[in-house]
């Protein structure tokens, strides 16, 4: 352009009712405000396989709180008859009888309560660790996410069966629930921790999260009042799978003869005791197989509608 | 890509030292005396015991004994199983045997899991694809010890179609149902993955624009879908390795197959403490190793990989 005058342009600026910008006043204040948990309610509630693994882990929880109600026959008191030695199943005895004669479905019944506690207990676990390690490393970065981050990558480098195995063989004498969930839960949190981490890096950029900087709210503050709450989700998501694999891993650790010691009824070790008469008695490695894959198949299909249902790009693949 | 290779190998180093230095950590500075621990139940030998005691250098503050346990690493000492052969000559033995067998199942879990997911995908919501999620939900629920015994019993036992235990040697007809079980616990994780990946890339622009272009159903979905959605899958594969690995001992051990896993799976039943955390060492270092090859093959075939800081 040669001169300096400045161009000018009309402007046309449409009347409010003819623009799309009328729809917003046209949202209804007095809807109950949605949030990601409310919609995850809604989503899940309308799925069959909400209800199906839902009542089924209903079930095992009270299989494990309550298993006297489900069997007569209390393995924990009642000595077993060798004489039944791989018995038959027979009246009163429904899933025949182990190699020392004990009665196959009451020790089911009684060992759900193992499993469930060192289900709950890695859980506990590898969520305060996950989330405390996660948490400060995506928050405060730099030096402190570069050490975290290291540190967990040294603990998820190890196969955590691997290392439950080496704790296990190291605490032989002291073989226990606690120490089980301890071996797993001590080498299992770092992909809770890097899940984490990975949502607060996202969250962190939200403009409310800059607008608190801005009001002078403390970065503790900021971190427990408004990114961590935002970013738990993905947690919860990956918490519920997490119990299943801890199950698993705490059945294979027993199968191993790591796990738990005899006197402790687990699903496990009785798979472990009946693997040596598999071509003639199939049915005491069976019922035990059964009992834990249909524990570990509920929590894993609730896992499924828990992550579909917190997660809106997963549910975009159903 | 030298920058990046350096970058990679720097990152390695602490983690090696940290994962020798967890389990060494692990193994001796745990309550009562390690020696004695580590033989459970049993009573050793008083001679083992003193054996061990300076085999492992007990008498030596906790950080020299570590060193010297990593010099030993170094100079491929990883010390003596409990009949007393060398470590590295029962790898030598049965090394060759589980990378038989891992390929096998390798080959089995992504050539299977990417075909049915690849299909789930591209027939999303329909009877194939439900019922493949139906049953890899099933399979990821089953603990491999118990697929390995039904595998065994119905196979085996009932149908007389598979030999029950390897014979010696491990020829590959008595290594494919060993591998078809262990292929199975992460073939349910490759099929949802491919499908999620395949769903995810068949939105994308790209496709779009070679469809206008009036490119072939046949031509598109190798070339344009499926080979973008499989960098996930590879990713997968290498982290999955030390499933792999302790599924192999499982596997191994219950198909008595002569290789790394079952040297492990015995030395874990029979309480032999020492060749137990030898053989975890050796696993373990093994993961470190493939997941640093296939991090730098994936910086070779991404470049956007090797610019992320």
């Amino acid at each position: 352009m040669s001169n300096n005058t400045p161009r000018s342009t009309t402007h046309f600026v449409a009347p409010l009712e003819e623009t799309p910008l009328v729809a917003i006043d046209a949202v209804k204040v007095d809807e109950k405000p949605s949030n990601l948990w409310i919609d995850a309610w809604r989503d899940a509630r309308r799925r069959p396989i909400f209800w199906i693994s839902g009542a089924l882990i209903l079930l095992i929880i009270a299989v494990a709180l309550l298993p006297s109600l489900f069997s007569p026959i209390n393995p924990l008191t009642e000595a077993c008859a060798l004489g039944d030695s791989n018995g038959d199943p027979s009246a009163g005895h429904l899933l025949g009888f182990t190699k020392q004669g004990c009665d196959v479905y009451a020790r089911i019944i009684y060992g759900t309560s193992t499993s469930i506690s060192v289900g709950l207990i890695v859980i506990l676990l590898t969520t305060v660790l996950g989330v405390a390690f996660g948490a400060f490393a995506g928050f405060f970065g730099g030096w402190v996410d570069a050490t975290l981050s290291r540190i967990g990558d040294i603990f998820f480098s190890i196969p955590y069966i691997l290392a439950a195995v080496v704790i296990m063989s190291v605490l032989s004498q002291y073989r226990s629930i606690w120490t089980i969930s301890l071996a797993i839960g001590l080498f299992a949190w770092p992909s809770t921790a890097r899940v984490l981490r990975a949502e607060i890096l996202r969250v962190k950029q939200a403009d409310y999260i800059t607008a608190s900087e801005a009001l002078g709210v403390s970065r503790m503050k900021i971190l427990f009042q408004h990114v961590l709450p935002n970013s738990i989700a993905p947690v919860i998501a990956i918490t519920t799978i997490s119990l299943a694999g801890a199950i698993v891993a705490e059945a294979t650790l027993s199968f191993l003869g790591v796990g738990l010691g005899g006197s402790i009824m687990s699903w496990g070790n009785d798979i472990n005791q009946a693997q040596r008469d598999i071509r003639v008695h199939p049915q005491t490695l069976i019922w035990p197989s059964l009992a834990l894959s249909v524990t570990v198949f509920s929590f894993i299909l609730m896992g499924e509608v828990v992550r579909d249902a917190l997660d809106p790009k997963a549910r975009a693949l159903r | 890509m030298a920058g990046y290779i350096f970058r990679r190998v720097l990152q390695a180093i602490p983690v090696f030292f940290g994962t020798t230095f967890l389990i060494y950590f692990m193994v001796f500075a745990m309550p009562g005396d390690p020696i004695v621990a580590l033989f459970g139940d049993k009573t050793p030998n008083p001679a083992v015991i003193e054996q061990l005691r300076q085999q492992y250098h007990l008498d030596q503050p906790f950080i020299v004994q570590y060193f010297i346990y990593i010099g030993g690493i170094f100079r491929g000492d990883f010390g003596i199983s409990f009949s007393g052969e060398p470590v590295t000559q029962i790898l030598a033995r049965t090394f060759p045997v589980t990378i038989r067998l891992a390929i096998l199942a390798l080959l089995f879990q992504s050539i299977a899991g990417i075909v049915v997911g690849l299909y789930s995908g591209l027939r999303k919501g329909k009877l194939f694809d439900s019922s493949a999620l139906v049953v890899s939900l099933i399979l990821i629920s089953l603990p491999i010890f118990v697929i390995a015994y039904v595998a065994q019993y119905v196979f085996g036992v009932q149908l007389g179609l598979a030999r029950t235990t390897v014979g010696s040697g491990a020829p590959i007809q008595d290594l494919i149902m060993p591998a078809l079980v262990l292929a199975s616990v992460s073939f349910a994780q490759i099929v949802r993955l491919t499908r999620s990946s395949v769903i995810e890339t068949s939105g994308l622009d790209f496709v779009r624009t070679a469809y206008s272009k009036g490119l072939s159903r046949r031509r598109i979905v190798p070339v344009h879908i499926l080979r973008n959605s499989l960098i996930p899958v590879v990713t997968f594969l290498a982290t999955d390795f030390g499933v792999l690995l302790v599924g192999a001992t499982v596997t191994e051990g219950i198909f008595n197959v002569p290789g790394v896993g079952n040297t492990l799976y015995q030395a874990i039943i029979r309480g032999e403490g020492p060749t137990v955390v030898s053989f975890v060492t050796v696993m373990v270092l093994l993961y470190l190793v493939v997941n640093l090859v296939v991090d730098l093959l994936y910086g070779l075939l991404d470049p956007r990989i090797r610019l992320v800081k």
